[in-house]
């Protein structure tokens, strides 16, 4: 299902002490930064997927499984977390 | 700093039907540490076989009120909203979690005219804005001019029908209904459009504050048509929703 970074706004929270939805991306194919809560996402009931709105790159991918969360930054080249 | 996310065991100490649909509950969650108008939280069912299923749903109350506020709509195929709007009582407990999320979220301190625009239950989130904002001073209020445009289908449909009515008289309220309306209707009776947002909303120039929740397809059609009109894309925010029931 089609929703937004906001929708993972939880499970960055497993990640981060601090709200991950306001921190800007920056996308590792195309250096386009964006709010984490301004990208499109894919959920389903084991994860969320975020993807790049212009080079369609998955900019992270959490996923939960049984006593795991597992994580794939490899698209995001730069984070800002605000404190 | 945020502190860690822990599930807490809320209390139902309320339920309320706001439509045919739709039901509000609310809770007391312990230590809740307040939350900021647009958050949500999440919410965890778990079955007696370890089976579990977690939601995220809008906080409806304003951040001045201690209690959280939930407006859930049914959805028939749900596995979770049938759940919360047709079983749970007052006296019942919920584990949730949050508040959650900081990118669509308002206070009045963000000086400037504001635009909601809500599709169906998009609403939510909004009403917690519009309730903010009816508590805040009248100086605040003067600085933050407020426009909310609501698409629903029927007037059955439509929640917090009352207090939005009342709000009339210090926010501009506008209504559509996509399916439906009664004979005597005189508010619109189509989808959002480019001359709908341009008849209600603030010019561009104005730089509006705005806001967006509603289904994924309605929420995006609403974005390109408010950057069409001269909105900057970072002024426009967005929360989609899907029908995860």
């Amino acid at each position: 299902m089609r929703l937004d970074g906001n929708a993972a706004g939880g499970m960055l929270r497993d990640l981060f002490t601090l709200d991950a939805t306001t921190a800007d991306a920056t996308c590792a194919g195309c250096g386009g930064v964006r709010p984490i809560g301004a990208l499109p996402a894919y959920a389903s009931d084991m994860g969320i997927i975020l993807r790049c709105p212009s080079c369609d790159v998955a900019i992270l991918r959490v996923a939960r499984t049984p006593g795991r969360l597992r994580v794939d930054f490899s698209g995001v080249s730069f984070l800002t977390i605000p404190e | 700093m945020t502190p860690r996310l822990d599930w807490r065991v809320s209390k139902v100490v309320d339920v309320r039907d706001e439509t045919p649909r739709a039901r509000t509950l609310v809770l007391e969650v312990p230590e809740w540490p307040g939350h900021r108008a647009g958050q949500h939280v999440d919410i965890r069912l778990v079955a007696e076989d370890g089976y579990q299923a977690q939601r995220s749903y809008s906080i409806a109350s304003a951040p001045e009120n201690p209690s959280v506020e939930l407006t859930i709509e049914r959805l028939a195929e749900g596995e979770v909203s049938p759940y919360l709007s047709d079983v749970l009582r007052p006296g019942d407990g919920l584990e949730v979690r949050g508040p959650i999320g900081g990118y669509f979220v308002w206070s009045t301190a963000q000086a400037g005219p504001l635009l909601l625009v809500a599709g169906g239950s998009g609403i939510v989130p909004l009403m917690a804005m519009l309730r903010h904002r009816t508590r805040a001073d009248e100086t605040r209020r003067a600085e933050t001019p407020t426009r909310l445009l609501y698409s629903a289908r029927t007037w059955d449909d439509v929640i917090y029908k009352e207090e939005l009515k009342q709000l009339g008289a210090d926010a501009e309220v506008h209504l559509t209904l996509t399916r439906d309306a009664p004979a005597d209707w005189n508010g619109f009776r189509r989808r959002v459009d480019r001359a709908m947002l341009q008849e209600v909303g603030w010019p561009a120039s104005e730089l509006p504050n705005v806001y967006v929740c509603g289904p994924t397809p309605f929420t995006e059609s609403v974005a390109t048509l408010l950057v069409e009109l001269g909105h900057a894309p970072a002024m426009v925010r967005t929360e989609r929703f899907g029908p995860t029931g």
